[in-house]
């Protein structure tokens, strides 16, 4: 009886659990179909599902008008550049809190994480106005500095978790075998911490990929990752739902497939600390 | 050469005074326990000499020189944990070479070093292996490899058995002893274990809430214990004390009788008599707990059977040259 009680919830579940992946993942689906849409059936009432005439004249439209590499080489070098920035950063930040700990060391992280919970848009004029006189608006460089600083305290707050739960006799050990503090570093302390790292990376790739409040607001062209890509096509001319969605699918695509092999990574990333 | 001398080293985390001044001498090549409750500073004083703590006073001579603001990688020390404390992403030839990798060693010198330091602990087979891959026993000889292959001038050891079974822990107790005595290289080792701390050194530190109680030879210390507590701890099962008019009447606040040097006589009219509470029958030994009235709960313990069982009653009588006599404030009153 309890077996098949049990055998039934199973099923109950996985079903449930697919239903609300399916859901979640439906808008995505049906960008990627309205993508490859005309125009006309994109917003046709009742929608067609899967029999419509397939076409990838919106993805040639898309790259025709605007140059999709070129945006995404900003997205990579931006999203890239200001994840290698943070970690560079917060990896001895992130060490140095873990195991020297202050009094004020639970304080400072409390602070930092404080800064994400303002509205970015309180700071936009100031921050607008200063990368102005420094001539960063539109660069890339200033991309990167905002979305590193940005992603800063959630990077330090990851490896600080990941470092806290090294054991502390481990470094010990290597620091009675003789090794400096940049060799305990980079020979033990790094290595074991490889898959915080990783997961830590891949989060905040993600987050650097999909930020639009800053991208949008301190970049037009040159500099102007994916998320900008995307926001063209919606505002100027009426809503073009088959080129807007063949937009954002090269847009997500990249990270998508990203996300997709990086899965176990970043659910351990994720729930590090809470199970153990 | 590893001669380490401690003069009066204070240690205190913020207003707690963990080491109260602690003085001692610890000669070359000695084996050298310290011994305590927990909580008594024992591993802290073994972290002092580490280098991994900083005294809050005194000095730490290591063969005449102050190294109390030499960092630990500096001491020419190596330490074995508790926990073993091997890197989990390193091999065992990794882990057992990273000091000499450390040290800037050639690839070739740091090979030969770590297969000489593996063969004399059983380890060769497994050089290939992570640490994950190995049984408790085998972490703990990487664990012990790691520290010898440096050629310290001292081991410090702080309580490495105690995540082993019972049976191995006899076995690595006697394996550590044969080793050091080998490489003849002093060795401190912390331990709350009165029996190894009894069989593994040539000298014992007695530590107490942060005090050293007494320093000298397991036989000493149990023979001539300086106080009430040193008189407790070292001993199993532990002396029997007895105050009151028995005690006064030998000059002294308090004496105490191992329970191996109290004679069990089963009709006697003498000694301290009792009924035996609980008898415990080992077949080489016979351990009986007998209530002394008065006097409490006294132990006794005969080498070899002796039928008594709970209920019988006994009188205890104290080997008169055993006595040991302690005054009002608990130190030993010498004869």
């Amino acid at each position: 009886m309890a077996r098949m009680a049990t055998t039934r919830r199973v099923v109950i579940s996985t079903i449930g659990a697919w239903f609300f992946g399916f859901l979640i993942f439906f808008p995505i689906l049906w960008m990627v179909l309205a993508s490859f849409k005309t125009e006309l059936e994109a917003f046709a009432i009742p929608p067609s599902f899967l029999f419509f005439h397939w076409t990838t004249e919106n993805y040639a439209t898309v790259q025709e008008r605007s140059d999709y590499f070129l945006h995404a080489m900003n997205s990579i070098i931006i999203a890239g550049g200001s994840t290698l920035i943070a970690l560079l950063i917060a990896i001895p930040a992130a060490w140095s809190m873990a195991f020297s700990p202050t009094k004020r060391t639970k304080d400072i992280l409390l602070w930092m994480l404080s800064t994400k919970m303002m509205p970015p848009v309180g700071v936009l004029v100031p921050i607008y106005l200063i990368y102005k006189s420094f001539g960063l608006l539109d660069s890339r460089i200033g991309l990167v500095f905002i979305l590193c600083l940005g992603n800063l305290p959630i990077v330090i707050w990851m490896l600080f978790t990941y470092f806290k739960e090294i054991p502390r006799d481990i470094l010990e050990a290597a620091r009675m075998d003789g090794a400096t503090i940049g060799r305990e570093l980079v020979y033990v302390l790094t290595p074991m911490a490889i898959p915080g790292l990783a997961s830590t990376m891949l989060l905040n790739l993600i987050l650097a990929w999909n930020e639009a409040f800053w991208t949008l607001n301190l970049s037009t062209s040159n500099a102007a990752p994916l998320t900008t890509f995307i926001a063209s096509y919606s505002s100027p001319e009426g809503l073009f739902w088959a080129k807007l969605s063949a937009a954002s699918t090269l847009a997500i695509a990249p990270i998508l497939v990203l996300g997709w092999f990086s899965q176990k990574q970043l659910v351990r990333g994720l729930t590090f600390g809470a199970v153990k | 050469m590893g001669q380490i001398t401690l003069q009066d080293v204070q240690k205190s985390f913020g207003p707690v005074h963990i080491i109260k001044g602690a003085d001692l001498e610890i000669a070359d090549g000695s084996f050298v326990v310290f011994v305590g409750p927990s909580g008594c500073g024992k591993t802290t004083l073994l972290r002092l000499i580490a280098g991994l703590e900083d005294v809050s006073g005194g000095k730490i001579l290591i063969d005449g020189k102050n190294v109390v603001d030499t960092p630990p990688a500096k001491r020419g020390l190596s330490m074995v944990f508790q926990s073993y404390a091997l890197y989990p992403h390193m091999s065992v030839r990794g882990n057992i070479g990273f000091g000499l990798k450390m040290a800037g060693l050639s690839k070739d010198e740091t090979n030969r070093k770590v297969e000489a330091a593996a063969a004399t602990l059983n380890l060769t087979p497994y050089l290939d292996r992570k640490p994950r891959e190995l049984s408790g026993g085998q972490r703990q000889r990487v664990a012990i490899g790691r520290a010898i292959v440096r050629e310290p001038k001292a081991f410090l050891f702080d309580e490495p058995l105690s995540n082993l079974d019972a049976a191995l822990r006899v076995q690595m107790r006697i394996e550590v002893t044969r080793l050091q005595k080998q490489l003849g290289t002093t060795a401190i080792y912390v331990t709350h274990d009165q029996v190894e701390a009894m069989t593994m050194a040539d000298k014992i530190v007695v530590l107490n809430g942060g005090k050293i109680e007494q320093y000298g030879s397991p036989l000493e210390l149990y023979e001539k214990p300086a106080n009430l507590f040193v008189a407790g701890f070292i001993g199993s099962p532990k002396m029997n004390f007895v105050t009151g008019e028995h005690a006064l009447q030998k000059g002294a606040a308090t004496i105490g009788v191992r329970p191996e040097h109290l004679k069990i006589e089963r009709d006697g009219a003498g000694g301290w008599q009792g009924t035996i509470a609980v008898a415990e029958h080992l077949g080489s030994d016979t351990f009986l707990y007998v209530d002394a009235g008065q006097l409490g709960m006294l132990t006794a313990r005969y080498i070899g059977e002796l039928s008594l069982h709970a209920g019988d009653h006994v009188s205890l009588v104290p080997e008169p040259a055993r006595i040991h006599r302690f005054d009002a404030s608990g130190n030993a009153i010498r004869r």
